[in-house]
């Protein structure tokens, strides 16, 4: 025939279906909330923007912690055994030492001292923030008096919320999470065996459906007393996998403003009701399937790493075993005053950082995303394994890493679509077989895996396995060598081909 | 008639303190305790034992 055919032209066809106009409204960002002050109001984005739980790129640059000053809970899930930490929903089951809201208090103003990406405090068990009502919003008084510029959240099932609503409003909380797991008593039923209400316990269809009734009313008068109101659902296959739709449809419109579906965990070991009876959580493959489907008018998150109810610091990096009782008690008392001013200066530090890297994010997103060629079918987008610890930044040695970061990178841009734990390969200097191979299936769905630095041995045993490893943007902006790397590779394929 | 708590089943989640209408119970050395003098089952106070219906473990808190 003599002429000349892109590759791409025969290849990708199947990506003909996808819709040209992202739904999500953050077309070519790595968020998981929204990233940036595009399609969010402004007043919701000032509330979430140094939230690392809320903020998809807040969460590379603010550290939060938990105080546990609420052991009780008011309702049993089947997810949890309260004699053990609970891997769900942010409830260490026995919480390692009682906390009073004094002792709380002296915790945050140590970690203030010490951290200054220090940006939100909240109370999200071990039980229930709301079950313990007198010692979460203490605690709440005392924080909001020491450290005015630090951020107050909460979790709650919502059993007990619209009791408080008015509370929690007084003490300017303007951020919480409810834990919804279903808009139907009936599936209810498969969750919760009792919930504890107005004296009585209530059990089957009547205990669901008044938690459902409760979740709901709270919700609504959460919003409509200007709260910020994230919905988590854990996500548990066989019992409220496809109902979650249907949950994310009906907190949207109460007014949630972000849904976190995150996986049930699930080990018999944990003791819990869906541990023994062997109800397994999704892969990450449901999870993404499900989050996707949901991802329209509201933004769903994916940075989630349902830390503890007592972690401490940035998210995916627990420093909460520095700061018992003893050690705080221990500690000489912190300068408030030097430690707010160091807030302030990293806040400012970071905020100039923000703008700089936005500026720069969308000269990079113009020049690949905008270059894609319109007359041929988008390229089929890849997902990508990041190391990181923070910064937005590829800055992880392959052998250190304790979590990847997963990124779709495609023809409209790289998003963030979730973290896939692993064991660190290089324990002491040396690289260990075993967890090579955890490592290689935890990321096996990916094309490549992005570091600061890898070893020649790691690097054949991924290739082998078809992933690319990539230490060439070492400490690089993840985004912007997403999109360099996807043009590369998209270069690459639109090599021109003579067919003969 | 009294109630009593199982220390080695307890998580000292402290969820029944709050909710027995006798301030029977309190937390001692590490654990929370029934006080039978004080107790009364909730006997003519409410259908079932406050602190047993709101307590998360199976026969932690038990007749005396
Ligand atoms: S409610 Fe049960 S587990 Fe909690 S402190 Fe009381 S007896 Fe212990
Ligand atoms: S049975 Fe009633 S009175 Fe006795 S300890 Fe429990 S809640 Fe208090």
């Amino acid at each position: 025939m003599g002429n000349v055919v892109p590759l791409s032209n025969i290849l990708g066809v199947g990506e003909l279906m996808v819709p040209a106009v992202d739904p999500t409204g953050c077309a070519s960002s790595a968020c998981g909330s929204s990233d940036g002050p595009d399609g969010m109001p402004d007043a919701v984005w000032n509330k979430v923007k140094d939230h690392p739980c809320y903020s998809e790129e807040a969460h590379h640059y603010y550290a939060r912690m938990h105080v546990a000053v609420a052991p009780a809970c008011n309702i049993q899930c089947n997810y949890c055994n309260r004699k053990y930490d609970c891997a769900n929903e942010s409830r260490p089951g026995v919480v390692s030492e009682r906390l009073s809201p004094d002792q709380a208090a002296l915790k945050v103003a140590a970690v203030a001292a010490e951290m200054p990406q220090l940006a939100v405090v909240g109370i999200a068990g071990a039980g229930d923030a709301l079950a313990n009502p007198e010692r979460t919003f203490r605690t709440f008084e005392l924080i909001r008096k020491q450290t005015p510029d630090i951020k107050l959240c909460l979790s709650t099932n919502g059993l007990a919320l619209p009791d408080h609503v008015d509370r929690l409003k007084e003490l300017d909380i303007d951020h919480l999470t409810i834990t919804i797991n279903m808009v139907d008593p009936e599936i209810g039923v498969q969750i919760y065996p009792w919930i504890f209400y107005n004296h009585r316990r209530w059990h089957g269809l009547e205990a669901s459906t008044l938690l459902h009734q409760r979740q709901m009313e709270g919700l609504e008068k959460a919003v409509a007393a200007g709260i910020l109101v994230k919905v988590n659902s854990v996500m548990i296959p066989g019992i409220n996998d496809h109902h979650l739709a249907e949950v994310n449809r009906r907190v949207r419109e109460a007014g949630a403003f972000l849904h976190n579906i995150m996986p049930l965990i699930s080990d018999p070991a944990h003791g819990t009701h869906f541990g023994l009876t062997g109800q397994r959580g999704p892969s990450p493959a449901e999870l993404k399937a499900l989050q996707d489907h949901c991802e329209g008018e509201i933004k769903v998150m994916r940075h989630c790493r349902q830390c503890r109810a007592d972690a401490i610091g940035m998210l995916g990096d627990d420093q909460g075993a520095k700061f018992g009782n003893d050690a705080v008690a221990a500690m000489a008392p912190p300068d408030a005053a030097a430690a707010e001013a160091a807030r302030q200066a990293y806040r400012q530090h970071i905020e100039a950082e923000r703008l700089e890297r936005r500026r720069n994010r969308a000269q990079v997103r113009a020049r690949i995303v905008g270059a894609a060629p319109r007359t041929r079918p988008a390229e089929p987008p890849v997902l990508v394994a990041v190391a990181t610890s923070g910064g937005e930044r590829i800055n992880v040695h392959f052998g250190h890493a304790k979590e990847f970061q997963v990124f779709e990178v495609g023809a409209k841009g790289a998003r963030f679509v979730g973290h896939r734990r692993v064991e660190t390969y290089c324990e002491g200097g040396s690289g260990d077989g075993g967890v090579l191979d955890g490592i290689v299936t935890a990321i096996g769905d990916c094309a490549a895996v992005m570091v600061a630095k890898i070893g020649d041995c790691p690097s054949q045993t991924l290739r082998d396995k078809g992933i690319e490893p990539i230490d060439r943007f070492a400490f690089g902006y993840i985004e912007e060598s997403l999109l360099t790397f996807f043009a590369e590779r998209r270069a690459a394929t639109l090599t021109p081909v003579r067919v003969a | 008639m009294a109630l009593k708590i199982v220390k080695s089943e307890c998580t000292v989640c402290g969820a029944c303190e709050s909710e027995c209408p006798n301030q029977a119970i309190s937390f001692k050395k590490g654990t929370y305790v029934i006080n039978p003098e004080k107790c009364t089952e909730c006997e003519g106070q409410f259908d079932m034992p406050q602190c047993v219906a709101n307590c998360q473990v199976d026969d932690c808190i038990v007749p005396a």
